[in-house]
């Protein structure tokens, strides 16, 4: 035992060595560590060629927001990175062509979503050329106000590639406004399989590098902290020798621990700040963005050019040329397939994101998207059983909830439909990590219960308010009848007074008379 | 209820665990000391160990028979075979065989299955079914056979224990005697003296597990180690048997430092009764115990207490079912109490403060 003690006791001091401002060292609570399977992509440079899709399927909707509302007409003829659809309200992002081609529809198609639900999408025909619109190239950006930054990365359609998706210049102009003192830069890619942030920041650091110090420009802050999970010590090197001239950018290591990049996981291990529920990080003076975020943002500043593509791990058990392949946004994922020969035999489920919070699609007709991270086709061998036992209360998913939940209690109200106490007890808290569900003895599917709970809760919610809303309505219409027949009964009234008076006068004439 | 055919939410991956696969590591760090009590006590104790398992196992499968499911893949999990080991190493070596059956029954029906199952029972079946025992038929529950191992001249042979098993001691004080929590009890009522009582006892002895106890129970060196390699599976946490047995030996140690001849020393705690076995494989059932280190610090700290304060002023000689059962009833309560703290929220659960910058 005390062999743990010690463990312990040194993976604490290796953390307190990496810590840059002299806080003191948060634990990282709870969490995972699932077996990575990158080796086989992490160590391929990223493969740029991937032949350009026939047609494109452009989602109006690829972010956190409302949906991009077209501007083209089917059958105009668009070059790459022309808007297509602009933003709507203030937080949305707008979508530009991904290649030169012909519009050939606007209509609903598949979503990529586990419902598959349609969508509104632009439907591109491809040319073959991919002739670029003109850009506008800025030769120093830094002289740029840190508006017209915000303002450029949202005109070029950016947003978290990390996953979130949230539109990046919303951020950028909360950062600014909130004067926020610490950048972070997640590279800790802690999902298993996905190699696409490796690899790019392998590659690509230098201009990974050069987005951050834009960001930092653009937000008006000033450092920069760059985290790296430590089983990508590649990417470390590349990244540290990229920002080396750059005193305001720090590149450190982290632990390999799923889900060290959940963002506020990272902001309470890179700076000791604990981020209040219902707050935003940059309240507490920290904004948070991706890698590959980062990359876009280098790419729109300093040439000009909107998010057109990204880089997408295809992985699993059934691919087999597993790898990390640049594609524009809309390329089916059966084209996809296709180029990495997955053995559609073998696939028993397929997965858009990580195998921790990714989710399964019905079929491969669906596009790639900016929140596309990696495609996953899965054998049966590598799921974990849907065999579902009885919870024996092991408590392994209370150990491993990074937020502090009791995921056992929480799905044992939701199976007796008791949504209520699951709310009470953190429901909303969740963050859908599936560490529960990784963990779980009994494969009890956790965090499709919540997931299920959640929208559950909501829809009772928008229930219950329309129902109040129809008795607010019944009450309304019910005091005007009210007030109507109490109207028609005083007009009855005084109906009835007046005729006895003017029969009174009459009769009084009579009598005179 | 659930929209569900296959889960479309993540992990779609999982960690290599299952049910059956803990339940499988707890026998495996049962079978040293189980091994050797049946080494020690003889082909009486591997009838015993035999029937009481087998028994639960039946009884389990006619309960799942009776609910219209599938007694297999329920059998399968190992729950039932567990239940019925773990009560088997807490009854008297040489007890009748309806002992085993009774006592299986009373864990599997009355302990488990009433309240719904696997993880749905609020008290630890084995040890209730062994504190139902005890105060049902305390004359067999307190009848500890001599230790008379396995091919020894003067053990009793195959035949032998059957007729043991099935008809009976015949000479029973040629045979048995008492245990040392046992004899200490009533020697003090004799107003003894502990160095007086303690003449012949041997601490190495106890310690290795050659001693008149339970069939399981005997061995602290084994338990003790098949306990410390279940923590290093991660299949129990250290918090309830550490403060369970720190809360005894700090309690004990008090006592004893202030009057040595009236109070046993921690040592003999530590070494006697069922307190590795509990400490290790009772206390620490999921199902019954509290769900967050904290919860299970408090729970294996009130255990402790309690074997304590019942060993040394109750009137039993041995407290530990009755303490695990007592802190099994506490359980809900510590885990209403003591939850972890949600991230961004305050204990209380409400949003933490923005600091001031």
């Amino acid at each position: 035992m005390l062999s743990f003690f010690k463990a312990e006791l040194s993976s604490l001091s290796a953390q307190t060595k990496l810590m840059p401002f002299g806080y003191k060292t948060p634990r990282f609570r709870g969490g995972v560590h699932a077996q990575e399977h990158k080796a086989a992509t992490a160590a391929l440079p990223i493969a740029s060629d991937f032949p350009l899709p026939k047609k494109l399927f452009i989602p109006l909707q690829q972010h956190v927001g409302k949906p991009a509302e077209p501007l083209i007409m089917v059958g105009d003829k668009v070059l790459k990175g022309q808007l297509l659809a602009y933003s709507q309200g203030l937080i949305s992002a707008p979508v530009h062509a991904p290649s030169s081609g012909i519009i050939v529809d606007v209509n609903d198609y598949p979503a990529p979503h586990p419902s598959a639900l349609p969508i509104r999408t632009i439907v591109l025909e491809t040319d073959g050329k991919d002739e670029w619109i003109k850009t506008q190239a800025v030769d120093d950006p830094f002289r740029l106000d840190p508006e017209e930054i915000s303002l450029r990365v949202g005109a070029a359609g950016i947003v978290g590639l990390g996953g979130a998706t949230f539109p990046t210049a919303v951020k950028l102009n909360m950062g600014r406004e909130n004067r926020v003192d610490t950048l972070i830069i997640n590279g800790s890619e802690c999902e298993p399989y996905l190699c696409c942030d490796d690899r790019l920041m392998q590659e690509r650091a230098g201009q990974i590098i050069d987005g951050v110090r834009l960001m930092l420009h653009g937000m008006e802050t000033e450092s920069a902290v760059v985290a790296i999970e430590d089983n990508k010590p590649q990417a470390y090197l590349a990244m540290q020798a990229a920002a080396e001239p750059y005193a305001q950018i720090e590149v450190i290591q982290i632990p390999t621990r799923y889900p060290m990049g959940w963002d506020r996981q990272l902001i309470r291990y890179v700076t000791g700040k604990e981020v209040p529920v219902g707050c935003r990080s940059s309240e507490i003076g920290v904004t948070i963005h991706n890698v590959g975020t980062a990359y876009a943002v280098h790419k729109a500043i300093r040439y000009g050019q909107p998010l057109l593509n990204r880089v997408v791990t295809v992985a699993g058990g059934a691919v087999k040329r597993p790898m990390n392949v640049e594609v524009p946004f809309g390329t089916l994922i059966s084209e996809l397939f296709d180029f990495c020969e997955v053995d559609k035999d073998a696939t028993a489920r397929i997965i858009m994101g990580g195998p921790m919070m990714g989710d399964s699609l019905p079929h491969i007709g669906l596009p790639t998207v900016k929140a596309t991270s990696g495609i996953l086709a899965l054998t049966q061998s590598e799921l974990k059983s849907t065999d579902e036992q009885p919870c024996i209360r092991c408590a392994s998913c209370v150990s491993v909830c990074p937020a502090g939940l009791r995921p056992l209690d929480m799905a044992n109200n939701i199976r007796i439909n008791q949504l209520d106490a699951a709310v009470d007890l953190g429901l909303k808290d969740c963050i859908s990590c599936g560490c529960c569900s990784y963990i779980c003895p009994s494969n009890i599917p956790l965090v499709q219960y919540f997931k299920y709970a959640s929208g559950e809760v909501v829809a009772r919610q928008q229930a219950q308010h329309k129902s109040e809303q129809t008795k607010r309505l019944i009450d309304a219409r019910n005091a005007r009848m009210e007030r109507i027949a109490q109207q028609q009964r005083e007009d009855e009234l005084a109906r009835i007074a007046a005729k006895a008076e003017r029969e009174r006068l009459k009769a009084e004439q009579e009598a005179l008379v | 209820m659930i929209p569900y055919m296959k889960p479309s939410s993540g992990a779609h991956v999982g960690a290599d665990n299952s049910v059956s696969q803990i339940m499988w590591k707890v026998m495996l760090a049962l079978s040293p000391a189980t091994a050797f009590g049946l080494l020690c006590f003889g082909w009486p104790a591997i009838n015993l160990f035999i029937i009481t398992v087998l028994s639960a196992v039946v009884f389990e499968a006619f309960c799942v028979r009776l609910k219209g499911r599938a007694a297999k893949p329920v059998i399968m999990d190992g729950s039932a075979v567990l239940t019925g080991w773990l009560l088997a190493m807490t009854l008297p070596p040489w007890a009748p065989w309806w002992i085993g059956v009774v006592g299986s029954g009373l864990a599997i029906i009355l302990g488990k299955q009433v309240y719904g199952g696997l993880g749905q029972n609020l008290f630890n079946p084995a040890m209730l079914a062994r504190v139902a025992l005890l105060i049902s038929f305390p004359i067999e529950m307190t009848t500890w056979a001599n230790v008379s191992p396995l091919f020894f001249v003067h053990s009793p042979g195959l035949i032998e224990s059957w007729h043991i098993t099935f008809s009976g001691l015949d000479n029973i004080d040629a045979s048995t005697g008492a245990t040392t929590l046992g004899f200490i009890k009533t020697e003090f009522s004799q107003n003894r003296l502990l160095t007086d009582i303690l003449k012949d006892y041997s601490g190495f002895l106890s310690f290795i597990g050659g001693t008149r106890g339970s069939l399981g129970e005997t061995s602290t060196l084994l338990l003790g180690l098949g306990g410390v390699w279940l923590i290093r599976q991660n299949i129990i946490q250290w918090q309830i048997p550490v403060s369970l047995l720190m809360t005894v030996i700090l309690l004990a140690g008090f006592f004893h430092a202030v009057d040595s001849e009236h109070y046993v020393s921690p040592l003999l705690h530590l070494n006697s009764g069922a307190m590795m076995c509990v400490a290790f494989f009772i206390a620490t059932d999921y199902v019954t115990s509290p769900n967050t280190p904290t919860g299970q610090l408090v729970f294996g700290a009130g255990c402790g207490l309690l074997i304590f304060v019942i060993r040394t002023w109750g009137a039993y000689p041995e407290g530990a079912g009755f303490a695990v059962l007592l802190m099994n009833s506490a359980t809900p309560l510590i885990d209403y109490y003591i939850k972890p703290r949600i991230y961004g929220r305050d204990r209380k659960g409400k949003p933490l403060e923005i600091p001031k910058a």
